[in-house]
């Protein structure tokens, strides 16, 4: 018997019962369904991350100062005062330091910052020109800090958007407006364009002023809380790492890298962690999805046992007419991959478009992996094979006589 | 033609155990049947003749003793292999009909046919022979459930004989069917055997059980009489 004739039969039953043959795929399509929209959302949060980390600046090394270690108590990581704009000045003007493209010296605080009737709590950052190339900050209207702010020591500010709307509400021209930091009052003289990002992502929530500035009036430290460095490419990220950390460790005058005052991490050490932590969560996703596949295969069995059951009398016949044990395998078979393989079609699609709707009031990105959807297939008809396997070798081995004689 | 038996039994017994006691259905049946005839096993129920039948169709096999189908030995078989030999040797004749639910009757006499592996061209144009040989060339898309108890059963005599096998082999085959229509029914049966078909039918109606060449008595599990039915053989040699 040629398999097209058993597919052809196989629909043709499947479709003189259509509500339970319609409940049976029901259970497949939430299934498979919601493995894709779950791992798709698993997928966009990824990304979403990922981009953010990314939005930071491209191929980033931070240098941080070491965590305070007094008599066996370990202190935050950052408290320590030890690095200095000499570090940075260093780094940049020694002929040992081939890797590294721009230098970002910074001093950040998180302050309450005041304007008229409004104020807000935002981050405080000390800067060089060189930040704006280094964490790939752009001008929406007005100028970055300069070089002549530095030297001049001047009260300029410049703000991201989510500080405008903070302070001045949503779509106001700041320029030229003052601000009131640390009871000193600053000229705003230019807005970033949005970033995007949220909690400690936010690269909208910040203000720049010169580093000069933030170092001798507003937070009065000779110190840096860190050194953003921009390597020449992604290729020699490591090299880099380990060059400056030479450097570095032979400056403070130390001789071990485990004595170091200092860490240097690099933006894809960040990717790597976050896409693992991500990644975990995407799996749980799944995991808690294929649940609901699992029990959608347990329905799908449930069905055909009742379908057996209900044609015992034809099953004997057809084995009376001479129907082998493969034939009566394969029909039943058959059967059960038809309707999980089309519950996996119409999960798919339904998945998709769930995703699809996901993404458009998150605003994630819409991320639909081919292998998901592949998977989603041959899961499905592995269901099928797997679940159906069960009935149709019960079928198979009812005797004919049995089956006749069954009312 | 070959002159040997086409049925050959050899002390064929049936017991069936459980773990209290064991029922003798069959015991010690000896018998052939020769090519052409038209013989009606009949008997009370319970009185084994149903069983008898399943053994002789190759639903069911003896517990002891030898049946031999057309030259083939029957016994110690796979289950395929006696779906084969259902499949070529023996036409089916149920009394519920027994055809398959919401398929046209075309498709139910393809049926064998199709495990056969006949080509599909060749399946069709046989089939329909068959269902015009029964009377039914008008009916070839009408489903089960269109059809009269009389024309369903002419669709499951057609499905019989598509395969042309060794024997027919029909269980009550007018058990379900109006008197008018059971005499139709009856009528093709008489004329297969006419042409030469080897007719087993199992009855307990004497009144159907007249048609056949020979009819054999069951009782008990054994066979109690067995003779020639002389009336319908002076029937015969007149026509």
């Amino acid at each position: 018997m040629e398999f097209s004739e058993i597919f052809l039969e196989g629909l043709g039953t499947l479709t003189l019962n259509k509500t339970r043959t319609g409940l049976a795929i029901l259970g497949i399509v939430i299934g498979i369904g919601s493995v894709i929209a779950l791992v798709s959302l698993g997928q966009a949060t990824q990304q979403t991350v990922q981009n953010q980390i990314q939005a930071l600046g491209s191929n980033l090394l931070t240098i941080s100062p070491g965590a305070i270690n007094q008599g066996g108590v370990r202190g935050a990581a950052g408290g320590r005062t030890n690095l200095t704009l000499d570090d940075a000045d260093a780094i940049s003007s020694s002929p040992e330091i081939t890797t590294i493209k721009n230098i970002s010296p910074e001093l950040s605080r998180r302050t309450q910052v005041i304007t008229g009737g409004s104020n807000t709590n935002t981050q405080v950052v000390g800067v060089v020109p060189a930040y704006a190339e280094v964490h790939k900050v752009s001008i929406a209207s007005g100028n970055f800090i300069s070089q002549k702010d530095m030297d001049a020591v001047t009260k300029n500010a410049v703000v991201g958007p989510q500080v405008v709307s903070d302070l001045f509400g949503d779509g106001a021209n700041p320029l030229g407006q003052s601000i009131r930091i640390n009871k000193q009052t600053f000229t705003i003289v230019g807005v970033t364009t949005s970033k995007g990002g949220t909690g400690f992502l936010n690269q909208d929530d910040i203000i720049f002023v010169p580093l000069s500035t933030a170092q001798k009036q507003l937070f009065g430290a000779n110190y840096l809380s860190s050194i953003a460095l921009e390597a020449k490419s992604s290729d020699i990220m490591t090299d880099a790492q380990n060059e400056v950390g030479y450097f570095l460790l032979s400056r403070h005058k130390l001789s071990d890298p485990s004595e170091a005052d200092f860490s240097i991490v690099s933006q894809q050490d960040i990717i790597n962690t976050a896409s693992a932590t991500t990644g975990t969560f995407t799996s749980l996703l799944a995991g808690i999805a294929a649940i609901s596949l699992l029990v959608g295969g347990i329905g799908i069995m449930n069905i055909m046992l009742i379908t057996v059951t209900e044609r015992t009398r034809e099953i004997g016949l057809r084995k009376a007419l001479g129907a082998k044990k493969k034939i009566i395998t394969t029909q039943f078979l058959t059967e059960s991959v038809i309707l999980t393989f089309t519950g996996g079609i119409i999960g798919a699609l339904f998945g998709i478009i769930t995703s699809y709707i996901i993404s458009r009031i998150t605003g994630f990105p819409f991320v639909i992996s081919g292998s998901s959807i592949l998977l989603a297939f041959a899961v499905s008809g592995g269901i099928g094979i797997l679940f159906g396997w069960y009935p149709a070798h019960k079928a198979a081995n009812l005797e004919p006589i049995e089956a006749l004689r069954y009312e | 033609m070959s002159t040997k038996p086409i049925i050959q039994t050899n002390h064929l017994s049936k017991i069936y155990k459980t773990d209290l006691l064991e029922t003798v259905a069959l015991s010690d049946i000896t018998f052939e049947i020769n090519r052409g005839e038209f013989v009606a096993i009949m008997g009370p129920s319970g009185s084994g003749k149903s069983t008898l039948m399943h053994i002789l169709g190759a639903l069911d096999q003896p517990t002891n003793g030898e049946y031999v189908l057309d030259g083939e030995k029957v016994e110690k078989l796979t289950d395929d292999e006696l779906a084969d030999i259902r499949n070529r040797k023996i036409g089916f004749i149920f009394q519920a009909y027994n055809l398959l639910p919401r398929t046209t009757a075309i498709r139910n006499v393809i049926l064998p046919m199709i495990y056969a592996g006949i080509p599909k061209e060749e399946r069709e144009d046989k089939a329909k022979k068959y269902l015009a040989m029964v009377g039914l060339e008008n009916r070839n898309e009408y489903t089960s459930n269109q059809l009269s108890g009389g024309q369903q059963q002419r669709v499951a005599i057609a499905r019989a004989l598509v395969m042309n096998p060794s024997i027919l082999l029909a269980d009550e085959p007018t058990g379900n069917i109006a008197s008018v229509q059971a005499e139709e029914i009856m009528t093709i049966f008489q004329n297969l055997n006419n042409e030469g078909h080897t007719i087993i039918m199992i009855t307990h109606e004497p009144d159907i059980a007249r048609h056949s060449t020979r009819i054999i008595k069951i009782k008990d599990g054994k066979i109690h009489e067995d003779y020639i039915n002389h009336k319908q053989r002076r029937i015969k040699f007149k026509t």
